[in-house]
């Protein structure tokens, strides 16, 4: 697998920007991810090669870190919190509302590929306990009501 | 009413922007910093201003800078941790978000005073919309020639990268957090050397929090003294006290560090929720001892809470009201430090699964009395045994669960249930 022109060019703006290669590797993850929306396997070597740094190293932080996708994920990413505060404001209630909302178990992916659920630890959102994020953009004081808002919203 | 340093632009419409910012004393001590003071006068002023890291520990930031090499032909790098993470810590998040020049400003008089013209940011990934927010303000500043090349006609250059992070609790910790500024997972390094003297690139390296270098810009502009005067002894400034759980108005609230706990969750936050009894708080973050409903007439510094055993942590507050079931509660702090463990000392990475496997057993109406002592046996075992202190984040907790609520994982173990179950609604 090679990589597209638009994703060497983002790879080649990482580059220039940090004054050792090795340190573009978590920017030139999260670029790839965005591209593909997870990171494939086969583009790792491709990644590797365009930074200078060994295979082993893409590895290592494709798999290390919780938010790079290793396989493909929903086209939209619920993370739900299930970390004391959130726990204390009854996410389990919101988690049961949108498991059945959406007929799916957290860790899983709507079959027509909408959705993803996963649980997440602390967002760093706890005064406004239970929150999600969806693709990045956070919501917070969830009701079962607030989740269908947001969620037929989405296109 | 008193005084905000962190917090006082938080509520202006577009706090956010460069404008806002200098409109409302923005950049003025930064001004004074290049123009009026020497690198050693300023941190003569933060010495004397008795501020101490906010990230969680509490070190003294003035003695932190002073550690690094006086002659060194390196360059010196300052990184700054933004990896907000500790459950019930959301106070970096605010100044992000709020007043992201406030951070900037903290930035270039503290690498001025370090002598270093490259910064780092390292912001959790899970921040995207803060990141991007603050992108947006480090390129304002570059344009007001804030950053860059002969900043303010000083002749002093800085250059700040803002880098995202990609879900890993662990990499809040200094060295991990360098680990993975470096391309790596996040695996926690032996100390010493420190990275005062080898870090980033085995270059010399300070890591201070956001919060931490957010209060730099007050202290170059009214002195080291004034603000020590706000807190008590040892313990200078202010906090912003992050609520959460069972009270009326979770949220920041800032106050000097002494600041009643009572009154914090009374007044600011407008009490507990349903107005039920209190059952805990906990002061500073998951990570450190709970406080029992009578423990809480303390004083909010880093000396009080620890004389009543536990600490101020990241001052992260989290309270639980008395239909609160504390086994339950326990098993989500162990769930988190097993989730975040990386994985690098055994004693952290398989103690984790065991302290979980053990509470899970509780949940399920299968655990035996054993199981209790067990709990507090496994965690003494991680503690003070690894290389990091996330092995600590999790024993010290837990022990204290065990040891102050024992009589609601004894009616779990022989009921086969909550304790909170037999309260009427």
């Amino acid at each position: 697998m090679e990589l597209t022109v638009n994703l060497k060019s983002r790879l080649d703006e990482i580059k220039r920007k940090f004054p050792f290669a090795f340190s573009s590797v978590l920017p030139a993850i999260h670029a790839v991810q965005e591209e593909f929306g997870y990171i494939p396997l086969e583009i790792e070597p491709a990644v590797a090669r365009y930074l200078a740094v060994p295979q082993e190293r893409i590895r290592e932080v494709t798999t290390f870190y919780f938010m790079f996708n290793n396989r493909s994920v929903g086209k939209y990413h619920i993370y739900l919190c299930s970390n004391v505060s959130c726990w204390l404001r009854n996410y389990e209630s919101i988690l049961a509302y949108l498991e059945k909302k959406l007929n799916i178990s957290a860790g899983e992916t709507t079959p027509d590929g909408r959705f993803t659920i996963s649980l997440v630890e602390c967002l760093g959102m706890c005064e406004q306990a239970p929150v999600m994020q969806i693709n990045g953009i956070s919501y917070g004081d969830l009701t079962p009501e607030k989740i269908d808002r947001i969620l037929d919203n989405l296109d | 009413m008193t005084e905000k340093i962190l917090s006082r632009r938080f509520d202006l419409k577009d706090s956010h922007t460069l404008k806002v910012y200098e409109e409302n004393g923005g950049y003025i001590a930064l001004r004074k910093a290049l123009k009026e003071m020497s690198p050693a006068q300023i941190l003569d002023e933060v010495k004397r201003s008795n501020l101490r890291g906010r990230g969680g520990a509490g070190f003294p930031a003035g003695m932190k800078w002073s550690f690094l090499p006086k002659d060194t032909d390196k360059p010196v790098y300052l990184c700054v941790n933004a990896d907000e993470s500790e459950p019930g810590t959301f106070k970096d998040r605010f100044i992000m978000e709020r007043d992201p020049h406030l951070l900037i400003e903290g930035i270039i008089i503290t690498c001025y005073t370090i002598r270093s013209s490259q910064a780092f940011i390292y912001i959790r990934g899970e921040y995207l919309s803060q990141a991007r927010l603050l992108e947006q303000a480090i390129q304002d500043a570059y344009a007001a020639k804030y950053l860059g090349k002969n900043i303010l006609g000083s002749g002093f250059d800085l250059d700040l990268i803002l880098y995202i992070g990609a879900g890993a609790y662990i990499c809040g910790e200094e060295t991990a957090m360098l680990e993975s500024l470096e391309g790596k997972k996040g695996y926690p390094r032996l100390k010493p050397p420190f990275p005062a003297v080898i870090g980033l690139y085995n270059c010399p390296t300070i890591i201070n929090n956001v919060e931490t270098i957010a209060n730099v810009p007050a202290i170059v502009e009214r002195g080291g003294d004034w603000y020590a005067g706000l807190g008590p002894p040892k313990n200078g400034g202010t906090r912003l006290f992050a609520v959460s759980g069972h009270v009326k108005r979770p949220g920041c609230y800032e106050h000097p560090l002494g600041y009643p706990l009572k009154k914090l969750l009374y007044e600011d936050a407008g009490g507990i929720l349903d107005d039920l009894p209190l059952k805990a708080v906990v002061p500073g973050g998951s990570s450190v001892p709970v406080l029992k409903a009578d423990e809480i007439d303390i004083n909010l510094d880093f000396d009080s809470v620890q004389a009543a055993g536990s600490m101020l942590g990241s001052a992260a507050i989290i309270v639980m009201h008395e239909r609160t079931c504390m086994v339950k509660a326990t098993e989500r702090i162990i769930n988190f430090y097993k989730e975040e463990s990386c994985g690098q000392c055994s004693p952290c990475r398989e103690g984790t699964g065991w302290l979980l496997k053990i509470i899970q057993r509780i949940l399920r109406g299968e655990g035996v009395m054993e199981d209790i002592d067990l709990l507090y046996d496994v965690s003494e075992g991680i503690l003070g045994n690894t290389i990091c202190p996330l092995g600590d984040a999790v024993a010290m907790p837990v022990m204290s669960y065990v040891t102050k609520f024992r009589d609601e994982f004894e009616y779990f173990i022989a009921h086969k249930k909550s304790k909170i179950e037999t309260m009427v609604s």
